[in-house]
């Protein structure tokens, strides 16, 4: 039996690559791909826990994160390629027009 | 404990959400049809109005249902009134702007709603599962929404900015809803509330990362300080009527919940109210000091609104039944008189090649004097001038945190409002007192926008003489959570 500690030790540490991944990656789609990583991390916090406690209510919301990491995903990717279409880049330091 | 999953399926609760996804559909499907590319903006119009009556019936309505998921209590109906009332406005104010752009789609009329809707879930429930879901269709509309104007590099670039900014958040707010789960078992508030000694002592270090973070990701939803970065950005850069929903309507949701999550779920947690007092004057310092030096109209109420945020974080670091009426006064306020200072600039960047820089400004008041008039009442409001209900708003706010022992924010908060009116009153001297040697090319009036500009500015004098009404409707929306 692996003890809950352990999957939160990894979903943290998942959660802290996405975070640096998202703070210093410089292009979108890695960015954006950063932020899944979070997303799921999370995810896999709410299943130990929901395991762990023997409540099923995790579970159905790790469902409910899915669907809507998967809605994000689409508009995110919108909105890349129609960036991509404009400046033939997804480089972010290219984003200077308006201060950042 | 009282069994609160008990209550069961009841649509009478979730009737303005309904209208709203059922209007939002209708128009989706009728937009296909080329001949009938007109009419979206009229359905919109009517499926708002239906909303906003169906959620004022509501009133006073203290309910639960769906299995505990949805409380419809006088706090939330407060707050589907505000967010209807201000898509309709938006809608309105909207209208000529995106048809000048070439940009009036009927999806955008969709997006407002279905974006709204998520709003009402959010202020109606007390379960962070389903505040989770309402956030997420409130959100990722507005991302759309930001990058409208497809052709446009500003507009693309607000919106990546406020795609990743708002998707980084929802991150970290997800993080910490797992964690308040692996403390408390629960994600519902009610429950939490009623064993958070119990949850505290044995699982403290859960309870605080989980509300640390769930802190962070709503921080960046109402644009506190220093979770900020994005704002001046995305509002410069989105189309303006969506940079005025942008302003008013996600900040009252954040707060809704946050007010709900802070001062009732976690309200035992008394450290809270710390974070919140440096939240508080960090934000409305931070956004006040850099407002001082902005030559854009827009990006002057990007930072205008983040001050603002920080002068509704004194309630959440106050708390108590009296700051949360005040929170819902000044929210209700700012909404009228931000919005009809975004109507203003949303006029005059209807006319071709205008970005409301303050160079643009001069001439204002001697071709168009009832509008720059208009234009000087919002500012002042802003500024928290008497006669407006900007100044009550205020005033109300820094008398609880005062009447609950929090002189020194109030003290802070006072100075900063007294900084804030030189960047308000920067716009008004550059309408009535520059000169400019190009001339001042006039703007066209529409029905709807004159409509807006002559409700917002009636709310915002009338209010401020007639506070009554409005100070009833916010103290009777203080949560009753059943």
């Amino acid at each position: 039996m692996v003890p809950v500690s352990a999957y939160l030790i990894v979903a943290i540490v998942l959660f802290g690559i996405g975070t640096v991944g998202v703070l210093i990656s410089r292009n979108m789609i890695v960015m954006f791909m950063c932020i899944e990583l979070m997303l799921n991390a999370a995810n896999l916090a709410l299943i130990a826990f929901s395991r762990s406690l023997e409540v099923m209510d995790g579970h159905a919301f790790v469902f409910l994160v899915l669907t809507v990491a998967a809605a994000e995903a689409a508009v995110g990717l919108a909105i890349v390629l129609a960036i991509y279409r404009n400046r033939e880049t997804i480089n972010i330091d290219r984003f200077s027009i308006l201060k950042w | 404990m009282i069994d609160y999953t008990s209550a069961g399926i009841d649509f009478g609760l979730i009737a303005p959400e309904i209208a709203l996804l059922v209007t939002a559909f209708v128009i989706l499907l009728i937009s296909s049809i080329r001949r009938l590319n007109a009419f979206p903006i009229y359905i919109a119009f009517i499926g708002l109005v239906v909303t906003l009556a169906l959620s004022i019936q509501q009133w006073s309505n203290q309910e639960s249902g769906f299995f505990g998921m949805i409380s419809c209590d006088n706090f939330g109906i407060a707050f589907k009134i505000l967010f209807s009332a201000t898509s309709l406005l938006v809608l309105l104010l909207g209208y000529r702007y995106m048809i000048a752009r070439g940009i009036d789609r009927p999806e955008y009329s969709a997006l407002l709603l279905i974006s709204t809707m998520g709003m009402m879930v959010m202020a109606n429930t007390t379960d962070l599962v389903v505040m989770f879901l309402g956030l997420e269709i409130m959100s990722v509309p507005l991302y759309v929404m930001a990058g409208f104007a497809r052709r446009s590099l500003r507009s693309n670039e607000a919106a990546i900015k406020y795609f990743m900014m708002g998707a980084f958040a929802s991150a970290f707010l997800l993080m910490g809803i797992a964690f308040v789960y692996g403390a408390s078992g629960t994600t519902e508030l009610r429950r939490i509330v009623a064993d958070i000694s119990f949850i505290s002592s044995r699982h403290g270090a859960y309870i605080y990362a989980g509300a640390a973070l769930i802190l962070v990701g709503f921080g960046f939803k109402v644009a506190a300080v220093p979770f900020h970065s994005w704002v001046p950005d995305v509002y410069e850069g989105a189309p303006t009527p969506v940079t005025a929903f942008f302003s008013v309507a996600p900040k009252a949701a954040g707060f809704a919940v946050m007010l709900r999550i802070f001062l009732f779920g976690f309200a035992d947690l008394e450290i809270l109210s710390d974070v919140f007092w440096v939240l508080s004057v960090l934000t409305m310092s931070v956004g006040n000091i850099l407002a001082l030096r902005q030559g854009n109209v827009k990006r002057l109420l990007a930072y205008s609104s983040i001050a603002h945020a920080g002068y509704i974080m004194v309630a959440l670091a106050v708390g108590g039944e009296e700051a949360v009426s005040a929170a819902i006064f000044y929210l209700v306020a700012y909404t009228i008189f931000n919005l009809g200072g975004f109507a203003v600039v949303t006029l005059l960047e209807t006319r071709s090649g205008c970005r409301s820089n303050f160079s643009e400004l001069p001439g204002l008041a001697a071709t168009h004097p009832y509008l720059s008039a208009i234009l000087a009442l919002f500012m002042l409001a802003l500024g928290g001038f008497p006669p407006t209900v900007g100044f009550l708003g205020k005033f109300y706010l820094f008398a609880a945190a005062i009447k609950s022992g929090y002189i020194w924010l109030a003290v802070i908060g006072v100075m900063n409002s007294f900084l804030s009116v030189y960047y308000y009153l920067r716009v008004v001297k550059a309408s009535y007192f520059e000169t400019s040697d190009e001339p001042f090319t006039p703007v066209s009036y529409t029905p709807a926008i004159v409509a807006v500009l002559i409700i917002t500015a009636v709310g915002t004098l009338g209010l401020g003489f007639f506070p009554q009404q409005l100070l009833e409707f916010s103290r009777s929306a203080i949560f009753a959570f059943l």
